[in-house]
């Protein structure tokens, strides 16, 4: 692995100046869980690791009835998929922390460094000099793309890899950022970038920004949520399609509700059609068969990855039945 | 038998050590029997040979050492401390091989840097054994034959202890997920499941 130097900065002000204003030069490093297999891969290459273990507060989680969930950027994995509020108030939440990589990795890698995790295409990590990287072309486009996205791409297909992402857009979820001169709070839903964006970053941080905090806001008491993530084997990989629905549950339908969608497009996604198509809705058959009709109806599959839009429509009408059971 | 095993093996690998092993052993590292390692400090860790302190507990024993900053864990433990029994197979966290204990907890010990367990306690297989006892689970794996090769063996351990530590009587489910970070290419998945059971009984 290409050597670096190793900071240890006592608070994010001098954190956020050590990271500097090239992504060249210097990385944050959470657990490591992507960044090592990022520069083991020499997909990056930073001389410097700022380490932000030092720093108070980020590993602390706060649950404030009327308020919601604040989770510190370096809590583990593994620790908030363990806590009680998460279990039995954000249950969408915990099950795509139990859905996430591995025990191990689970233990290592922390909840503002999933969010902030680079993209798994092949042609990425692997060696090609692709437009993610800076090089000409999308490797993907015309090549094995059975992995990619069937929205919200060109000119680059990636899917975000992130399982927790998913479940705190269909929360409504924001997250705070601190850099060098300024600290602000955006939806999730902002944070994340498309290709026709950026197509070299998955998100709108700046190489000097930090994302210190996630909040959840509050949820009413007769909300049911869950997470059902579709991967090809059954311990731990990368959701092939995933979805996260959060509903308010009325005695006769749903009174409302958000879901949000993994494995499908280069950043969580969410389409406007399906919530506004649940306000009121009544769990039926036909119901259901309708909501799923609507569903993806502008996707653009490419050469190999059709299959995602039949396989997340099943996935809407399970997840609903489940959580209406 | 087992215990034979054991002895053979471990004896073997300790002499070649003391042999062969001053080449990488390296001269900075001191081993010895303290309780509490100090609390992470805040700094620019880098000397002129860009070498930084490390201070850990591995197996009980406190290390105080100097490392280049990419140094991973695993590079520490096994070419520094010599404690080879734990293995590399991916070096990329996908496999489980090189799993360790840190502060109690199961981690992959080829995909984090050394540093990051600086002011921690790391427990390898080798840390298991109570001077010449087998270990409950090393015994609940032979008795079940939880392996063949046993290539993987090292880190299934470990990750069944990180198990046990979370879930002292785990059910079968439990068992699975708590285990899946660890691949066998020998496919003894059954056998590995029904040693934890036996291990969770001891
Ligand atoms: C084998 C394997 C399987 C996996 N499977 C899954 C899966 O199924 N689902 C899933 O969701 N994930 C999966 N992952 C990804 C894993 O969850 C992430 O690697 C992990 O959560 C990242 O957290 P970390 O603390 O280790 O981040 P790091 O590796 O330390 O950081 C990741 C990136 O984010 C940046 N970063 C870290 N913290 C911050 C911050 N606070 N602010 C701004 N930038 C930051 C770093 O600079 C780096 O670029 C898998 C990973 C592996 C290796
Ligand atoms: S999908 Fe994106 S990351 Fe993958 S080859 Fe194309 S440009 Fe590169
Ligand atoms: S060697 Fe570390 S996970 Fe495979
Ligand atoms: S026993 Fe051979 S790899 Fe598991």
């Amino acid at each position: 692995m290409k050597s670096f130097s190793y900071h240890q900065p006592k608070d994010i002000r001098e954190a956020s100046n050590l990271l500097g204003d090239n992504w060249q030069d210097a990385l944050l490093n959470a657990g490591g869980t992507d960044l090592l297999g990022l520069i083991k891969h020499d997909i990056e290459k930073p001389d410097h690791l700022v380490n932000l273990k030092a720093v108070k507060d980020l590993d602390k989680v706060r649950y404030q009835e009327g308020k919601g969930l604040s989770i510190g950027a370096l809590v583990k994995l593994n620790d908030l998929a363990a806590m009680d509020i998460v279990q039995n108030k954000y249950t969408v939440l915990a099950e795509a922390l139990q859905e996430t990589a591995s025990p191990q990795l689970r233990n290592m890698g922390t909840i503002g460094g999933n969010l902030c995790q680079r993209p798994r295409c092949w042609y990425f990590r692997g060696d090609f000099d692709c437009l993610r990287k800076g090089g000409e072309l999308c490797f993907a486009a015309d090549g094995e793309n059975k992995y990619h996205c069937i929205s919200g791409g060109g000119p680059c297909f990636i899917v975000h890899p992130s399982d927790p992402a998913v479940a705190l857009l269909a929360l409504d979820a924001s997250v705070t950022i601190a850099g060098k001169d300024r600290e602000y709070t955006v939806p999730l839903h902002d944070f994340f970038v498309l290709p026709e964006d950026d197509v070299m970053r998955e998100n709108i941080l700046q190489p000097h920004e930090i994302v210190t905090r996630i909040h959840v806001p509050d949820l009413p008491s007769n909300t049911r949520s869950g997470y059902i993530k579709f991967k090809e084997r059954d311990v731990w990989d990368f959701a092939v399609v995933s979805v996260a629905a959060v509903l308010r549950m009325g005695s006769e339908r749903i009174e409302g509700g958000t879901m949000a969608f993994g494995g499908v497009a280069p950043k969580p996604w969410m389409e406007k059609t399906i919530n506004d198509a649940l306000n009121r809705m009544e769990v039926t058959d036909t119901n259901l068969d309708s909501l799923a009709q609507i569903a993806f109806t502008d996707a653009l599959p490419l050469a190999q990855n059709g299959y995602k839009i039949p396989l997340v429509r099943n996935l809407i009408k399970r997840v609903i039945r489940t959580l209406n059971a | 038998m087992a215990k034979n095993k054991k002895n053979s093996r471990s004896m073997s690998r300790r002499d070649f050590m003391k042999g062969f092993g001053s080449g990488v052993v390296g001269g900075s590292i001191m081993l010895q029997t303290l309780h509490a390692a100090p609390p992470p400090t805040t700094g620019t860790f880098k000397d002129e040979s860009n070498r930084v302190e490390l201070t850990l507990k591995v197996n009980g024993k406190l290390v105080q050492t100097k490392i280049t900053p990419h140094t991973t864990l695993i590079e520490l433990i096994r070419d520094k401390l010599a404690l080879t029994g734990t293995k590399v197979v991916c070096n990329h966290g996908e496999c489980g091989a090189c799993t360790v204990l840190l502060d109690g907890r199961a981690v992959y010990s080829c995909h984090m840097l050394a540093l990051d367990a600086h002011g921690k306690e790391v427990i390898t297989v080798e840390g298991l054994m109570q001077g010449e006892e087998l270990h409950p689970l090393q015994e609940a794996f032979i008795e079940k034959d939880g392996m063949q090769c046993g290539f993987c063996t090292p880190g299934q351990i470990m990750a069944a202890q990180g198990l046990l530590n979370e879930h002292p009587h785990p059910n079968r489910e439990q068992i699975l997920k708590g285990m899946s970070g660890n691949i066998c290419r020998c496919s003894a998945y059954p056998k590995i499941a029904d040693s934890v059971v036996a291990a969770a009984k001891k």
